[in-house]
């Protein structure tokens, strides 16, 4: 059976690959909603923070013997605590500015942060196993799917739902919105605001390395891996609506899709449709598919 | 000044022309200045950058040392950031404040043609051999420009027909969208044709990529024995890594069109093994070239890659030439370059051309197994020799205008 020419199994790999990379879309996403929400920064070193994930992964193995599984825990808390130092030596100096002085200050930081890997690693990078018990895949029929695509997708999941459902469904949670809409007034309540800050900084943060951990196996591990995806994932964000959870989450598994079809049948333009869709949403939805107007 | 320096350049020119004066007099201000212009950070910073450097200060160490010139030298280096217009001013900038005499390296095809130009109009020469694309030896070819190492025509012809002839006939092609993926894809189906194979078709992915799985799968559907890959550096290491993870490889095989040593070392001999790529240069292959390459090893703690090592032999000749001329005017220099063959580790009886092409032979490599691998950087096998003659473009086919005189 086709589809508008193309065969069905054909298309049905294409899905599925699409859903793989909607799965890192939406963990990095999710993050830089998180930090958007309640820090109101825009955290442009976020693709760093992914890339150092990768790195921190591959570090691990080659030079201390930590497997895969044990990286995967492991790095995004280091990296996490690296992520609560730059926000209580520097970030928490911007809040009182314009958005743009964090992004600036964000951007220059990933420049630096990647010039230093660069310097020390080269640019081809390094390759990083799939781990053992991942290795191999499974015969779908129409497509051989890589057992460790399955569990990138089943992992992502979890935490996307995970993150969301701590955020929106528990008292932990309903601090930090709290904290979103009025912070003088939480802090009146005796919930200490800045150390919430400097920890949600820090667990957006460490999502970027999760994610990072989690492409070390299928990208090469390189110093630019991030750069090349935070400009896609931006666009992600403004489309769901900046700082929404759900927003994040939906769009980013939607437009890995969107991206996969758009492979099959114009592979030309795969790199832009998501702008193109961004560019749609922002003259008809300012506020992105999910935000609210303030 | 200009007018007086213009016309002190002419006589110098004309006085350089006249055999019979003393040499040393007729070097500019007694100093060669080599300039080495490369990526120093970016994509190709592995594959040239600061190895391009070092090979350049260890051709002018090992001139000074052997051939006890009475003229000084000098190199300065910097980051063009593979950008022409960056590319075309330091040159500018260098040849004029500076005088500098050559300019080495030019990775990325842009930089060179850029630099080619400006080079070729205040008469001082390029030593090209990072950049790839035909046209430096043809549509755009001048009389003060070298072409060293490979160029996207030689790459193809080795990787291509062998394959071919191993029965891999049926091919399909992942190809970068912009004109190097284009040129290089053509340039490689033709002789996929020529030699009795079959294009089943191809797919354009944007540039750069990450992630490659779905042009993967096209080229998994397509049912080609052969899954070209006409693209370079990371695109490429990202489509081997995941060509392995679907499944892809050993079922279909990948030829990599354009692969560097740094490229395998980067991957490892798991991801890459039984893969074809065409070399201009092997660290490997006998003794001298070992010899060359484990001093470079020394400072470098890496292999040199063909453009590094071929920056080493281009810098090697062209100050052999001015020494034999006497003096560092462009054209009587590139008199010398054309006239003396090339013989180092590099290259046996490589000639230079009327187009800048220096013709030489070129090595069909096959990625050993991690098992036949004996010991760091011992990577490939050298299945074939190309003489250089079949490696580049014939004579007859050349539209370079110095060709035809």
């Amino acid at each position: 059976m086709d589809i508008f020419g193309i065969p069905i199994q054909a298309l049905m790999g294409q899905l599925l690959i699409g859903l793989i990379n909607g799965s890192f879309y939406a963990i990095l996403s999710l993050g830089l909603a998180i930090i958007f929400g309640l820090l109101n920064i825009i955290n442009f070193s976020h693709g760093a923070l992914y890339m150092m994930g990768a790195f921190g992964a591959w570090i691990g193995l080659t030079y201390l013997g930590i497997n895969y599984w044990v990286a995967l825990v492991a790095v995004p808390v280091v990296v996490g605590i690296f992520g609560m130092i730059i926000e209580r030596t520097m970030l928490k100096h911007l809040y009182r500015l314009d958005h743009l002085y964090g992004l600036l200050l964000t951007f220059g930081l990933a420049l630096i942060i990647e010039g230093l890997f660069r310097y020390r690693f080269g640019i081809s990078g390094e390759s990083y196993p799939v781990p053992e018990l991942l290795s191999g895949g499974f015969n779908l029929g129409f497509m051989f799917l890589p057992k460790y695509r399955a569990w990138v997708i089943a992992v992502s999941l979890v935490v996307c739902f995970g993150s969301w459902y701590i955020i929106e469904r528990t008292k932990l949670g309903s601090y930090l919105r709290a904290g979103t809409e009025n912070p003088q007034l939480l802090q009146a309540f005796g919930i200490n605001v800045p150390l919430m800050i400097t920890l949600t900084y820090g667990f957006g943060v460490a999502l970027a390395a999760f994610a990072g951990v989690l492409a070390a196996p299928v990208f090469q591990v390189n110093p630019v891996m991030g750069s090349n995806l935070i400009i896609v994932v931006f666009a992600v964000v403004v489309i769901g609506g900046m700082g929404s959870i759900m927003g994040s989450i939906v769009t980013g598994l939607g437009l890995g899709l969107v991206e996969g079809l758009t492979r099959v049948f114009y592979p030309e333009a795969s790199a832009v449709v998501i702008f193109v869709i961004m560019g749609i949403v922002l003259l008809l939805r300012p506020a992105g598919l999910f935000g609210r107007e303030r | 000044m200009k007018p007086r320096t213009l016309a002190s350049a002419i006589a110098a020119a004309a006085l350089a022309a006249q055999p019979m004066l003393a040499q040393s007099a007729t070097i500019s201000d007694g100093v060669v200045k080599l300039g080495v212009l490369t990526d120093m950070s970016g994509t190709y910073s592995d594959l040239a950058g600061p190895g391009a450097v070092e090979a350049t200060r260890m051709a002018i160490e090992d001139f000074i040392a052997n051939e006890k010139p009475d003229f000084k030298i000098e190199m300065v280096s910097a980051d063009h950031q593979n950008k022409a217009d960056i590319s075309a001013n330091k040159a500018r900038e260098w040849i004029d404040t500076q005088k500098v005499d050559a300019i080495v390296d030019l990775v990325t095809t842009s930089t060179a043609l850029a630099v080619m130009k400006v080079a070729n109009e205040k008469n001082r020469i390029s030593l090209v051999t990072g950049a790839g694309s035909t046209p430096i030896t043809n549509e755009q070819c001048n009389d003060t420009t070298v072409h060293w190492a490979y160029d996207t025509y030689s790459l193809p012809v080795g990787t291509a027909k062998a394959v071919v002839q191993q029965g891999g006939k049926n091919w399909y092609f992942i190809t970068a969208d912009y004109a190097f993926g284009h040129s290089l894809e053509k340039n490689t189906a033709d002789v996929v044709k020529k030699s009795g194979g079959k294009v089943l078709g191809s797919v354009r992915h944007p540039f750069p990529g990450s992630d490659f799985s779905s042009f993967l799968l096209s080229a998994q559907a397509s049912g080609a024995q052969v899954i070209g890959l006409a693209n370079a550096g990371n695109d490429t290491i990202n489509s081997i890594k995941q060509a392995r993870e679907f499944g892809i490889t050993p079922k279909q095989s990948l030829a990599g069109l354009l692969m560097f040593i740094s490229d395998v070392h980067s991957l490892g001999l798991d991801a890459t093994a039984g893969m074809y790529l065409t070399t201009g240069f092997y660290w490997d292959r006998d003794d001298e070239t070992r010899a060359w390459s484990k001093r470079y090893f020394d400072k470098m703690k890496r292999m040199p890659t063909m453009v590094q090592a071929g920056d080493y032999s281009v810098v090697y000749h062209y100050l052999k030439a001015v020494k034999s001329a006497g003096t560092d005017e462009a054209k009587a220099v590139m008199a010398k370059m054309r006239e003396t063959p090339v013989n180092d580790f590099f290259a046996k009886n490589g000639q230079v051309r009327a187009d800048g092409r220096m013709v030489h032979d070129m090595y069909l490599a096959q990625v050993k197994k991690p098992s036949e691998s004996k010991y760091p950087w011992d990577y490939y096998h050298i299945r074939q020799v190309i003489p250089g003659a079949e490696a580049f473009i014939p004579p007859a086919e050349s539209t370079c205008p110095l060709m035809k005189k």
